[in-house]
């Protein structure tokens, strides 16, 4: 597999067959407009050209920080944010090239699962009436067959027909987010973009919710994109990983490299800052901690994105965008420390491309 | 810029003859409803030595939050502390006026907050409320005054500080912010420092940068500290001592190494269980069943009963005390030295 | 097992307007302002069999007397009767504000719905629209109208329902922004709902308290309107009666026969009290913060 050109198509790292969700070249910048004329006065470049894929019945683990454009990417896999540019195959199909109306024809196979619970279910709308809502615009479903169809949903996610009439604001927060679970399982949708849907839950909740997610990836056959900051919570869900920084994936790979091998400055950065539960290992480990900020996503460093923070940076991260290098346990990392030389052409022509 | 590792901190010895900082005594706080006082947090006990950390954890509605305001005293209007006591050196804070409260705050006691936008005022420079801090409790002039702020601002960490003085909190990132109000809480000195949840909001490397602030200003100034947290990563790495909360009770109490490895009651050991620690994406996690009672739902007995998988009648018959646990701490279970409980080993 | 589910829900919808009825049920006042509407609205509608006497006879041997047997409100200048006056003119004030507002409720609430939740151009044009009329100062705004339009009750209704749309506009279009950035509305569109599907059954429910309470309290303002519009002439001309214009024929009486300016003066002032006080009874029960509805009043 040579990087001879700049990538785009085959050269993602892993070895996935037929993916079910295919992503190229995602981009979106936002523009900051100022002043009485609204001029542009500069581009937030929240995602800067992000390939994924996933196989089908599997979990990829998106992660990254606050700025790294994680959930942004999330929303841009469903077109609920239109891509600058980009392509995303569902199945086979070009998302991207659908017109509206095919479009939300579409979304019965892609669904989300929002952060906060409580706001993602209309405060005044039954729990009965907030699970139905698929059922009635793709099925048009109505009456006692929608009843009894949302009863089966809500009583796969643990939930009963006491918790048909209520409202969410008479819930616990782990039964709201089930009831966005039960909402998003009604038309049996292909892939779930998962963002960060156990972050606003107690631990001990986190874990039950964690738990019904991958019985029902492994009943229903789904594919997870779950976008996370907690990199606990997703080693545990994911077969492969990919980190982002600043727009970009700066690693990607099956989980267990990324966590035992991690090759990226960042990674390591974000595997050793992250608290382990062992006050003995914890208190024994080396730790990276980074200098500095993260950089504003409105101007971000050139060449390699993470240079300013990284303990390792070289002359050449400041000017060169890194190329992407396949590693032999079947990952892939951006980052001049890891380049071979038949890459080295391929970083050249990268930073031409910016 | 050398491949960098911090020399982690070796697990602080306890040197019991520091002296008691602060020393919390059976405090019970309510909140007034309509239907009477609710209690919110209920004899909770603890004390924190010179130096020490002692974590304070728990779940939403374990009542941690409420214990740390009570301590500083800075209970919302319809919430009252009903009994015990809270001693800083001699002097019971639980009833002192507001004017003698406030010369504590500040002097003695200081707190930082989860979101610091919303501690901080908007329409004063940092510098300005740090230099404020200072002058309310020491007779410094102003010139003095603005050299601890800049001074104080250095030591956590902000680049730039004479510059950074003169800004506002909106144009600091949360990380900086977050170095702002320790800076500004540290600025006299106090015995003990409140830490409610001050990393949650906050990405994990900033949280990392945060946390070894902390530890390095609390060697420096040997301040006692109170940590509240609900993330158990975190109280592994920076806490002495932990004090596990549930339904407004103590249940566990112990040094952070026996906690983890020797918990003594069932609702540390779910805890422990249900965090995930990093095993194969095969195994399921553990969880604990059901939801924290609300505060007018209290169940007679053990209040962790109904979802404890050890329950037995005993447990629901009879609310059970805290007494010591076999690991030297202690712990409210009336089952503790029969149970052995691993964690999540 | 379904069958009781469906039942259930409307038991359930019950149950919460009923809890809605009680709470407010407990604000007295709201609920002595309320039953006094009702009252004047049933008096309102019954005034024909109501009135004692028809409100345009006048009788030369009774000219402004005090309260007696047969007139239990006394006569005016022109020896009609003032208790059917008041009746008759309740009629025309709360027709003309209770018409106004549901005009403006048809016409602009959706109005300012798709300005609000479609964005762009169509919502440039409806806000300067609703810039320019809020330049003009209300009440010589519904003068102008009314002058070019020509004095009727049908006017005046178009004439209030005009001057008071800005504000409706800009209470529910803010509304509707607020509501359309709530996450659960993006949960919506990645369920492939509709635009209308969204509006109809998301937006509308979670914008509806700011803009009853809004409703009510503007109601007051109408009758006011309206009184004064009467007032000056443009109203309901004599001698059918409005409680305005029963304010301007009694002006001149009003050192010898005052009680004729407190009577419709009174019933004017008491009306336009108890919508308020119902406004204020709602937006406590339906917890609608006072910022949200004062920010957009006239």
């Amino acid at each position: 597999m040579t990087l001879a050109q700049p990538s785009h198509d085959d050269t993602i790292v892993e070895h996935v067959p037929t993916p079910l969700l295919d992503v190229v070249g995602l981009s979106k910048s936002f523009p900051v407009r100022r002043g009485v004329l609204r001029r542009v006065v500069a581009n937030v470049r929240a995602v800067d050209g992000v390939d994924l894929k996933i196989a089908p019945g599997e979990t990829l683990g998106l992660v990254g920080e606050s700025g790294s454009g994680k959930s942004t990417t999330g929303r841009l896999v469903l077109r609920l944010i239109e891509p600058d540019r980009g392509i995303v195959r569902l199945a086979g199909t070009d998302i991207t090239a659908l017109d509206r109306n095919a479009l939300r024809a579409a979304r019965a196979d892609m669904q989300m699962i929002f952060q906060d619970p409580l706001a993602s279910l209309d405060p005044s709308a039954t729990i009965l009436d907030s699970v139905a809502e698929p059922l009635s615009v793709h099925l048009h479903m109505s009456g006692a067959a929608r009843t009894e169809r949302v009863l089966d949903l809500l009583e796969q996610v643990g939930l009963t027909s006491r918790h048909l009439y209520r409202l969410p604001a008479e819930l616990s927060g782990g039964q709201r987010q089930r009831v966005s679970i039960a909402r998003a399982l009604a038309l049996n949708p292909k892939v779930l973009v998962l963002d960060e849907p156990v972050s606003a839950l107690d631990v001990s909740t986190q874990a039950q919710v964690v738990n019904l997610l991958s019985d029902l990836q492994r009943e229903h056959g789904m594919s997870y994109l779950f976008i996370a900051h907690d990199l606990a919570v997703v080693r545990r869900v994911s077969q492969h990983i990919a980190v982002m920084y600043l727009g970009r994936i700066v690693e990607s790979g099956p989980a267990e490299v990324i966590y035992t091998n991690p090759r990226h400055p960042y990674t390591q950065a974000l595997l050793s800052a992250t608290p382990i539960p062992n006050p003995v290992l914890q208190r024994e480990r080396t730790r990276i901690i980074l200098r500095g900020e993260v950089p504003s996503p409105a101007d971000p460093p050139p060449g390699c994105h993470f240079h300013t923070r990284c303990p390792y940076v070289m002359e050449v991260c400041r000017v060169v965008n890194p190329p992407r290098t396949e590693t032999p346990d079947g990952s892939s990392v951006v980052c001049h420390l890891h380049v071979s030389s038949a890459s080295s052409s391929a970083a050249v022509e990268n930073t031409a491309r910016d | 810029m050398t491949p960098g590792s911090d020399p982690s901190p070796a697990t602080r010895l306890m040197d019991s003859r520091q002296p008691v900082i602060l020393a919390v005594e059976h405090l019970s706080v309510a909140v007034d409803s309509p239907d009477g006082p609710l209690g919110l947090i209920d004899d909770v006990s603890f004390d924190i030595r010179q130096g020490e950390t002692l974590g304070l954890v728990g779940e939403s509605g374990s009542g941690k939050t409420v214990t740390s305001l009570a301590v500083i005293g800075l209970l919302p209007r319809n919430v009252r502390t009903v009994g015990g006591a809270v001693r800083v050196g001699d002097t019971d804070l639980v009833g002192m006026p507001e004017r003698a409260m406030r010369r504590v705050r500040g002097r003695d006691i200081a707190m930082v907050f989860q979101e610091p936008l919303s501690s901080l005022n908007p329409a004063f420079t940092i510098g300005n409320q740090i230099a404020e801090m200072v002058r309310a409790h020491e007779p410094v002039s102003r010139r003095g005054a603005r050299a601890r702020a800049v001074e104080m601002l250095d030591l956590a960490g902000i680049p730039q500080p004479q510059k950074r003085f003169h800004d506002y909190p909106h144009t600091f990132s949360g990380g900086m912010r977050q170095r702002a109000m320790i800076a500004m809480a540290l600025t006299c000195h106090p015995k003990l420092l409140i830490a409610d949840e001050p990393t949650t909001a906050l990405d994990v490397t900033i949280q990392a940068q945060i946390l070894e602030l902390l530890r390095s200003l609390q060697r420096e100034f040997g301040t006692a500290m109170l940590f509240v947290t609900h993330d158990l990563g975190v109280v592994a790495d920076i806490c002495d001592r932990v004090c596990v909360m549930y339904a407004g009770q103590v249940v566990e109490q112990s040094n952070v190494e026996t906690l983890f490895a020797q918990p003594c009651h069932p609702y540390t050991d779910g805890l422990l269980r249900s965090v995930p620690q990093g095993a194969s994406s095969t195994s399921r996690l553990a969880t604990i069943p059901g939801v924290v009672p609300p505060a007018d739902q209290m169940p007679a007995g053990c209040r962790f009963a109904p979802r404890c998988d050890f329950a037995v009648a005993a447990c629901s018959a009879a609310a059970p005390q805290l007494e010591s646990s076999a690991s030297g701490g202690l712990a409210r279970c009336c089952r503790q030295h029969e149970l052995h409980l691993r964690g999540a080993q | 097992m379904t069958a009781i589910s469906l039942t259930r829900s409307h038991r359930v919808r019950a149950v919460r307007l009923r809890r809605i009825a009680r709470q407010f049920c407990s604000h007295r006042l709201a609920l002595v302002a309320l039953i006094f509407l009702v009252g004047l609205a049933l008096v309102a509608v019954l005034a024909d069999v109501l009135a004692p006497f028809d409100p345009r006879h006048q009788d030369y041997d009774v000219l402004n007397k005090g309260p007696s047997v047969h007139h239990w409100l006394g006569t005016d200048s022109l020896g009609r009767d003032m208790l059917s006056r008041l009746i008759h003119g309740a009629r025309v004030s709360l027709l003309s504000s209770v018409g106004a507002i549901a005009l403006t409720l048809v016409i602009a609430v959706p109005l300012a719905i798709w300005s609000g939740y479609a964005g762009g151009l169509v919502d440039m044009v409806v806000m300067r629209i609703t810039d320019a009329l809020q330049v003009i100062p209300p009440l010589v705004l519904a003068l102008a109208i009314v002058g070019v339009l020509g004095p009727s009750v049908r006017n005046i209704v178009i004439a209030l329902s005009i001057i008071f749309a800005p504000s409706f506009i800009r209470l529910v279009r803010g509304e509707v922004l607020a509501v359309r950035e709530a996450t659960y509305i993006e949960a919506s569109r990645s369920i492939g709902s509709s635009p209308f599907y969204i509006v109809r059954r998301r937006v509308l429910h979670n914008i509806a308290s700011p803009l009853i309470v809004q409703t009510s309290v503007t109601l007051g303002f109408a009758l006011l309107a309206e009184a004064g519009l009467s007032f000056i002439g443009l109203g309901v001309q004599p001698p059918n009666p409005s409680w305005g214009n029963m304010l301007s024929t009694s002006y001149a009486s009003i050192f010898t026969a005052p009680a004729q300016i407190y009577i419709p003066g009174s019933a004017i002032a008491l009306t336009v009290f108890a919508f308020n006080l119902v406004g204020d009874g709602l937006r406590d029960v339906l917890g609608v913060s006072s910022a949200s509805i004062s920010r957009h009043s006239l």
